[in-house]
């Protein structure tokens, strides 16, 4: 039997891990559905959920796998649910096609990927920013979605939270990037009153798939109000109708696809300084790295170094403008994986950048950092 | 006077985009005049197709919800609309390609779960769209472009399939067996629980004509000629049934759901 809590979880600190904190965040956040399949490290979201969604009125299933699980939580979404899936790397993939029709159909909901070693099964059990590029380019096309970083088990729980306004602003998948660390990282997550939660805009008779500017986001209807909805992955006028052959139609809906998470950037984009002022030496991180980095910082600073951390909550859309207003003489960018949003941080700055990597599916620890910042 | 059912179409979708002598319009025709008949609120309805020719027959023709997915998982979006609103009555209509191989899994799981929906399979064996390929319900020795010198794979039959995995109500029928075809929609639909009909629907561009049917109605003709009902079927010998397709109802069990 599932232990008995009352739904919404009473405020106070609690003394969860990572994936219990995503968990309730989604339930505090008005998540009503979730549809998943077993994957390490993610699946004590998904068993947390089983029990606690039922308990909140909302609707938990197993689906067959992956694909099913992302199209399952479409299609409710579409019903009218704010919905959530949960899965790593692997699963990820089996995702793509769908987070694909997620875009072009803009449905609002939340993936969280609690990111494993790779490439394939990898390492099942350990931590690697392995899908930073992943989430940002592994479905067909030109498209921007959101991607969220959090560095602690409270920010699992608030990013989590975040996450699903985003995806109701914008209508458009946000990913919540934990990792297999962070997932069974036990500590403490205070847990508020109440929770701000963005509702979805409706319109009565209203075009759902277009808007008069450029940049727009259109409302959003749910089956079974009437309105006739006619949704489709293929390219479609404002009104739903598939139109694959008129070349205007297809650069208005790709541009706008594009433009109204990238027009809206500075709303999105959430980055974190510590001792930026004056640095030359900076260290631009996210997720439990930047924890690591932050360490190394001050230990460096102690030692009279002056340098200082970026840290990025938002990967995705990249926050190039926060990066290109820095003005250090040089940026390190620790990550667990051989190298991934760093080439994002050499392309829009002209300073010299240092990578610094782990791959051996271990946690980085400060040292490596430290290194790197003494090398200057 | 126009025929009642037809109000459920968006007129400014029509002409249908089907091939002539395509039987996918026949199909929309019998699902329309069984909804028709059911008395169901078509505003109430959520039909979800995938890709291929017979993901446009509920998409946008029908004047109600529509959901036109990716290939092979219209019944995971449809599994997971009607978990969160049971209110929606949901159809899933698609190929025999996009239903039976891509989608494979999600059929043997819906069935499975008994999931409250009907799933109407319009079943030309082939893949009409990308130009008449092999599908798993192509028959034996049939050329497609695929299987130039006759089709060595035996074909999946979708209702033993589903039977296995726990529908609680599955049948055959054909486009050329209209009021039967009808009838068995309109039980379909009153039906609570997986509802699986094989469609039988031809398609005289890339079958028919490298399968050396003369003409469109020739190959209509020939599924009455193929066809024995299942009432007659059991009366029949294995050697008289050799190379026939029964049609009919193949399960109802009413406590489905």
């Amino acid at each position: 039997m599932p232990p008995k809590t009352k739904n919404p979880l009473p405020p106070g600190n609690y003394f969860f891990e990572g994936n219990q904190a995503c968990a309730e965040a989604a339930i505090a956040a008005g998540c009503r559905f979730f549809a998943g399949y077993p994957i390490s490290p993610s699946s004590e979201i998904m068993e947390r959920l089983s029990w606690r969604l039922p308990e909140a009125g909302g609707v938990f299933i197993q689906m067959e796998d992956e694909i099913a699980s992302i199209s399952a939580v479409i299609g409710a979404v579409w019903a009218g649910a704010r919905a959530m899936t949960a899965t790593s790397g692997p699963g990820l993939s089996l995702m793509l096609e769908n987070i694909g029709y997620a875009i072009i159909t803009e449905t609002p909901c939340v993936i969280v990927d609690v990111q494993r070693a790779g490439p394939s099964t990898g390492q099942a059990t350990r931590p690697y920013d392995g899908d930073i590029m992943q989430v940002k380019w592994g479905s067909s096309g030109d498209y921007q979605i959101i991607a969220l970083a959090p560095w602690s088990v409270q920010e699992v729980y608030d990013l989590t939270i975040r996450a699903f306004n985003l995806a109701e602003l914008y209508r458009v998948p946000v990913f919540v990037m934990s990792d297999a660390a962070l997932a069974h990282l036990r500590e403490d997550c205070r847990i508020p009153e109440g929770v701000d939660i963005v509702g979805r805009k409706k319109a009565i008779g209203a075009p759902h798939f277009g808007t008069e500017g450029p940049a727009g986001v259109p409302p959003m209807a749910s089956f079974g109000e009437g309105e006739g909805l006619i949704l489709t992955g293929s390219t479609h006028d404002k009104f739903g109708y598939r139109k694959t052959q008129d070349p205007n139609i297809q650069k208005d809906l790709v541009d706008r696809l594009n433009e109204k998470v990238l027009s809206n950037a500075k709303e999105i984009i959430q980055t974190e300084e510590h001792f930026l002022k004056g640095a030359e030496t900076v260290v631009v991180a996210y997720g439990l790295v930047a924890r690591a980095a932050l360490a190394a910082v001050k230990e460096a600073r102690l030692g009279g170094i002056n340098v200082g951390l970026l840290r990025l909550k938002t990967l995705w859309p990249f926050p190039k403008e926060e990066i290109r207003a820095l003005r250090a003489r040089r940026i390190i960018v620790p990550e667990l994986n051989r190298g991934q949003l760093v080439r994002e941080v050499e392309r829009v700055t002209k300073v010299e950048v240092i990578y610094v990597n782990r791959v051996d599916g271990e946690v980085m620890g400060p040292g490596e950092i430290l290194e790197a910042i003494k090398r200057g | 006077m126009e025929a009642t059912w037809k109000k459920y179409l968006r007129k400014e979708t029509l002409p249908l985009p089907f091939c002539p002598g395509c039987g996918h319009g026949i199909l929309l025709g019998a699902i329309l005049r069984a909804i028709d008949a059911s008395g169901i609120d078509i505003k109430d309805m959520l039909f979800v197709s995938g890709i291929g020719c017979a993901g446009w027959i509920p998409s946008p023709h029908i004047k109600a919800d529509t959901m036109h997915v990716t290939h092979g998982r219209p019944i995971a979006f449809a599994t997971g609309a009607k978990l969160f609103n049971p209110r929606l009555k949901v159809m899933v209509v698609s190929g025999d390609g996009d239903l039976a191989s891509i989608g494979g899994n999600h059929l043997i799981h819906a069935a499975r779960r008994d999931m409250d929906m009907v799933v109407v399979c319009a079943n030309n064996e082939i893949y009409g769209m990308t130009g008449g390929q092999l599908s798993p319900t192509t028959g034996l020795g049939a050329k497609t472009t695929t299987t130039l010198a006759g089709n060595v794979e035996p074909p999946l039959d979708l209702c033993r399939l589903v039977e296995a995995a726990g529908a609680s109500y599955v049948a055959r029928s054909t486009v050329f067996h209209l009021e039967h075809l009808v009838g068995i929609l309109k039980k379909a639909l009153s039906h609570k629980g997986f509802s699986f009909i094989d469609a039988l629907s031809p398609c005289p561009v890339q079958y028919g004509r490298r399968n050396l049917y003369a003409s469109p109605a020739e190959q209509l003709k020939d599924l009455e000629k193929r066809c024995v009902l299942l009432e007659k079927a059991r009366g029949m010998t294995q050697e008289a049934l050799k190379g026939k397709v029964i049609i009919g109802e193949f399960v109802c069990n009413e406590k489905g759901g």
